[in-house]
């Protein structure tokens, strides 16, 4: 369509960009705004040394199939010195459906590992030490149940629960939001949310129970400063619904994580990244009164983004990740994935995944970005567009506060409709030309050349069969008598309130299946089906 | 004459709606009546809203690589309800080796990932005006 194309002068949220920034761009004290990383309002960095002293935690998502074959990919990770798990869990896993149900049986294995019952967890985890190895569960609806299982899992292994490191997701507003794997309606999943994280509160004292996320927002499509501003609102509810339940902010907001995406647009990420904390220390202290240092100091898993990769010239992609990845660690991320360069089509092959890993490790030991902590600060436009992105994120979180607060304008669908309006916008400015596109709108191969595909991911076929038939063989070993009696505690106190993970831990080890703790929430809590204003 | 009338769904339980949510928005400043059904809606739910809406093309999104098993499904359940007229094209991460296999089960038109947007609206409507005059 073009032959030489310019980039925009827009960053990617529309804030427009100076061709050259001074000093006089600058605000004011910038050391009051900066302060040294590891110190209030820690815009340069959670710890003191971040990488000098502990590289993130490189941690690529994966799961499908079985227990078994996902159990072998982690192992294959672990090899290539990859250094902790992040667990997908398939559809029906997320969605609280056994693998032998009939909305499920398309899905099993597809995006994620299948988990039925506690056994599979076991099986997950064979061989893999839970008291040396940092977990990541993206599971959110059915957050509550799958950490029972996986508590479970521990237990088999003789690990206490003081030892499990890890993060839970466990962030159901950004379902309703942008991922949409809910089951029951706000009121009760946000109480489901709550539950965890006072239990691991108690119990779990090196476990993050919730990530409150931004980045699926930003995947369905809304921009850099909706998605800082999404995130801060989510927390700020959550934050509220603890404390309306009388627990201390310092008590929870230690162990409260986030997840932001990396998108391309390099320094207006890095930006994002610095106001998130700057944003997230002056809430805690302002608003919720923190006298606890760690409760306002933000700390973030950053995974690249799925939507700027391209299926067109896919090997341009390991390009976009790197620099995505790049971007994570300029940004001060703890912990980043880094996608496959074959994920527009399907679940990165071992090849994709190895050269993701290798990514983050060019990144970490060669480049020399991790030689010294937050080297951009001071960068005239850096500082200004870090001012400019906290401003800007700020008018949305008071947008989202004005609608009532997050589960009040989520559930009028309003942050829902500025997520696909963004989204809107950004196709028609891709399918026209106006956002330049490498290999799709611009430098575009001729009609009908193929580019270099690798191999890609077959789900074994098998799989399901084997799956329904274990669980069906698990399900018939059990005690029936304490299978029962621990399902009639589990609805007798989702129905008369209280924390329901003592009930959920006890059906998890009586062998309850994923289906059945859900079902026993689906009578008691009811089924939310998304306004739809299309 | 009415503008041509495309029913949009989300069959089985993937959430990633960005996709037929900006084809909806698409579709409607193209001057086409849109019905958009929303998330996990059953094969039986999509052809019977079809049915009941008098649609001219019924288009489905799959990202959970589930769209053979689910095409499949709601193809059956068209031809079951004598819907056997109205188009179904389908879009989503569909590799390249799917897409044949698709076509050849009966869907009109697949639109993978990376397709650029006018020409999924172009195709969605130039199938929908053609299967109005049909019918």
């Amino acid at each position: 369509m073009k032959d030489a194309a310019l980039p925009p002068v827009t960053t990617d949220s529309g804030l427009p960009v100076a061709a050259v920034y001074t000093a006089a761009d600058v605000d004011g004290e910038l050391e009051d705004r900066l302060g040294l990383p590891g110190a209030a309002p820690f815009t340069r960095g959670p710890y003191p040394t971040m990488y000098r002293g502990q590289l993130w935690t490189m941690r690529q998502f994966a799961g499908f199939g079985s227990p078994e074959e996902t159990n072998a990919r982690y192992r294959f990770l672990l090899e290539r010195g990859q250094t902790a798990l992040s667990v997908a869990f398939d559809l029906p896993t997320q969605l609280g459906y056994d693998s032998s149900h009939e909305q499920a049986r398309a899905e099993v294995g597809r995006v994620g590992v299948a988990i039925d019952t506690a056994e599979d967890m076991v099986d997950l985890f064979d061989g893999l030490a839970l008291s040396d190895i940092s977990v990541n569960f993206t599971i959110n609806a059915t957050a509550s149940i799958i950490l029972a299982t996986y508590l479970v899992a521990a237990e088999r292994q003789g690990v206490g629960y003081e030892k499990l490191a890890g993060t839970l997701q466990n962030d159901i507003l950004k379902e309703f939001l942008a991922r949409k794997t809910y089951i029951f309606p706000p009121a009760p999943s946000m109480r489901l949310s709550c539950d965890v994280i006072e239990f691991a509160t108690e119990h779990l004292p090196r476990f993050n129970p919730i990530s409150i996320t931004g980045y699926h927002a930003r995947e369905a499509g809304c921009d850099a400063v909706q998605e800082l501003g999404l995130t801060m609102a989510s927390a700020v509810a959550y934050s509220e619904a603890l404390i309306a339940r009388g627990m201390s902010f310092d008590g929870f907001a230690p162990r409260l994580s986030f997840h932001f995406a990396t998108t391309l647009d390099l320094f207006e990420e890095v930006a994002k990244l610095r106001a998130a904390r700057r944003m997230w220390f002056k809430i805690a202290t302002d608003r919720f009164g923190a006298t606890d240092p760690r409760s306002g100091r933000l700390r973030f898993f950053s995974g690249n983004s799925g939507t700027t990769l391209t299926a067109q010239q896919p090997l341009n992609n390991i390009v976009r990740s790197t620099l995505q990845c790049l971007g994570a660690v300029l940004g001060g991320a703890q912990s980043i994935h880094v996608m496959g360069y074959d994920e527009a089509f399907e679940i990165p092959s071992e090849e994709a995944v190895t050269l993701s890993l290798r990514t983050q490790q060019i990144i970490a030991l060669e480049s020399g970005v991790a030689r010294t902590v937050d080297p951009l600060a001071g960068s005239f436009y850096v500082e200004r567009l870090t001012d400019e992105i906290e401003a800007a994120a700020g008018a949305v979180l008071a947008e989202v506060e004005d609608a009532g607060g997050a589960v009040s304008a989520i559930e009028q669908g309003v942050p829902q409709r500025w997520i696909a309006e963004s989204a809107y916008r950004t196709e028609r400015d891709l399918s026209q030309g106006i956002r330049p596109k490498v290999g799709v709108n611009v430098y575009a191969d001729a009609v009908g050349s193929e580019a270099a595909m690798p191999e890609l991911f077959q789900l074994d076929e098998g799989t399901v069969e084997r799956q329904i038939d274990r669980t069906a063989r698990r399900v018939v070993a059990r005690d029936p008598r304490a299978h029962a009696e621990s399902m009639a505690a589990l609805d007798a106190v989702a129905r008369e309130g209280g924390n329901v993970m003592p009930a959920l831990l006890i059906a998890a080890r009586a062998g309850a299946t994923v289906g059945e703790m859900s079902d026993t929430f689906r009578e008691v809590f009811g089924e939310f089906r998304e306004p739809n204003p299309w | 004459m009415r503008p041509p009338r495309v029913v949009l769904a989300k069959p089985g339980l993937d959430g990633h709606d960005r996709g037929v949510k900006v084809l909806a928005m698409a579709l409607r400043d193209a001057g086409a009546e849109v019905i958009y059904l929303g998330l996990r809606r059953s094969v039986a739910e999509i052809v019977q809203a079809a049915a009941d809406d008098d649609a001219d093309i019924i288009g489905i999104s799959v990202l959970s690589g589930a769209h053979l098993e689910l095409a499949g499904d709601l193809l059956r359940e068209r031809e079951a309800k004598g819907l056997g007229d109205v188009p179904v094209v389908l879009g989503g991460t569909i590799p390249a080796k799917d897409v044949e296999e698709l076509r050849a089960l009966g869907v009109a038109a697949v639109f993978p990932v990376g397709t650029n947007l006018i020409e999924v609206v172009y195709g969605v409507i130039s199938l929908a005006s053609r299967a109005k005059e049909l019918r």
